[in-house]
C-alpha cells in the first residue's frame, strides 16, 4: 500500500493542518484547493479559520479581490498582461469590476469556484474550525456559518498541528 | 474497456482530481477509471495522486491535446 498508512492522523493516515487567514477572493484558493486535493489523495484534513479567512464559512460568499497594493495582478488582455496603477484601483467601484472580471476569466478557465471546493470540501469531511476569538472580535454567529464549523481556539488549532504530518499557513 | 469513464474536458486543477477521486467509487477493487483532460498540469498530478494513493496508473497518453489516463483502483 502507499505511504497513506504509514501517517500521523487518525486511522494512521497522513494528515493536514492549515491556518486560513484570508478571505478574499484570490486568496481563498490556496487553501481550499490543497484541501479538497488532500482529502483525495486520502488525508485526514484540517482547516482553522481566522481573522480574514473566517468570512470564508459564511453561508453567503460575495468574495471580491484589490488590486490596490498588488503589482503582480496582472490580468490577460488583448494579447499581453495589464496592471492597474494603484491610483486607479482605489476609486470606487474598480475592486467590484477587477472581481468580476476574475470570477469571469476563472469559469472560461473551467477553475472551480469557491463554493463549489467549498461544498467538495465538506463532503469529503475536512474538519473546520472557526477560530472563537474571531467570531467575538467580529460579531458573527455560527447561524452564520454554512453547516459543518466546530468552534476553537489556538490550543484546539495547536493540537491538531502536533498530530498532523504537513501544516501550512496561507 | 474501462469499468468508468470521467470526461474531464475543460477543468483546471484541481477538478481532474477531485472527480476522479470520486469517480474512483463507482469502481470496484481492481477496476479501472478511464479520465480524460485538457489540463497540461493533470499528467503530474495524476502521476502524483496515484503514488500516494496507492492507485495504479496504468497508463497515460495524449493526443490532440486530450490526455488519457487509465487508473486501476487499489483495495
Amino acid at each position: 500500500m502507499s505511504d497513506a498508512s504509514t501517517g500521523n492522523g487518525a486511522n494512521g493516515a497522513q494528515s493536514m493542518s492549515i491556518i486560513v487567514t484570508k478571505g478574499t477572493l484570490d486568496w481563498a484558493y490556496p487553501p481550499f484547493i490543497l484541501s479538497t486535493t488532500a482529502a483525495a489523495m486520502g488525508l485526514d484534513v484540517t482547516m482553522f479559520f481566522t481573522f480574514y479567512g473566517l468570512p470564508l464559512l459564511l453561508k453567503d460568499l460575495d468574495l471580491k479581490l484589490s488590486s490596490l497594493g498588488n503589482p503582480a495582478m496582472k490580468m490577460p488582455m488583448a494579447g499581453g498582461h495589464m496592471g492597474m496603477p494603484n491610483i486607479v484601483s482605489a476609486l470606487p467601484g474598480v475592486d467590484r469590476a477587477a472581481s468580476k472580471m476574475m470570477k469571469n476569466l476563472m469559469k472560461k478557465k473551467g477553475v472551480a469556484s469557491i463554493q463549489d471546493l467549498r461544498e467538495l470540501a465538506v463532503e469529503a469531511d475536512v474538519r473546520l474550525i472557526a477560530c472563537q476569538m474571531t467570531m467575538d472580535l467580529f460579531e458573527y454567529g455560527l447561524e452564520d456559518m454554512i453547516e459543518g464549523p466546530e468552534l476553537g481556539g489556538a490550543a484546539t488549532y495547536i493540537e491538531v498541528a502536533t498530530q498532523s504530518d504537513i501544516n501550512l499557513f496561507i | 474497456m474501462a469499468d468508468k469513464v470521467l470526461d474531464a474536458k475543460g477543468l483546471n486543477c484541481p477538478l481532474p482530481i477531485l472527480k476522479a477521486k470520486k469517480a474512483l467509487k463507482d469502481v470496484d477493487t481492481g477496476g479501472t477509471l478511464e479520465i480524460f483532460a485538457t489540463d497540461p498540469g493533470a499528467v503530474a498530478d495524476f502521476q502524483a495522486f496515484c503514488r500516494t494513493t496507492g492507485n495504479e496508473l496504468v497508463e497515460h497518453s495524449v493526443e490532440d491535446d486530450i490526455y488519457r489516463f487509465i487508473i486501476r483502483k487499489a483495495a
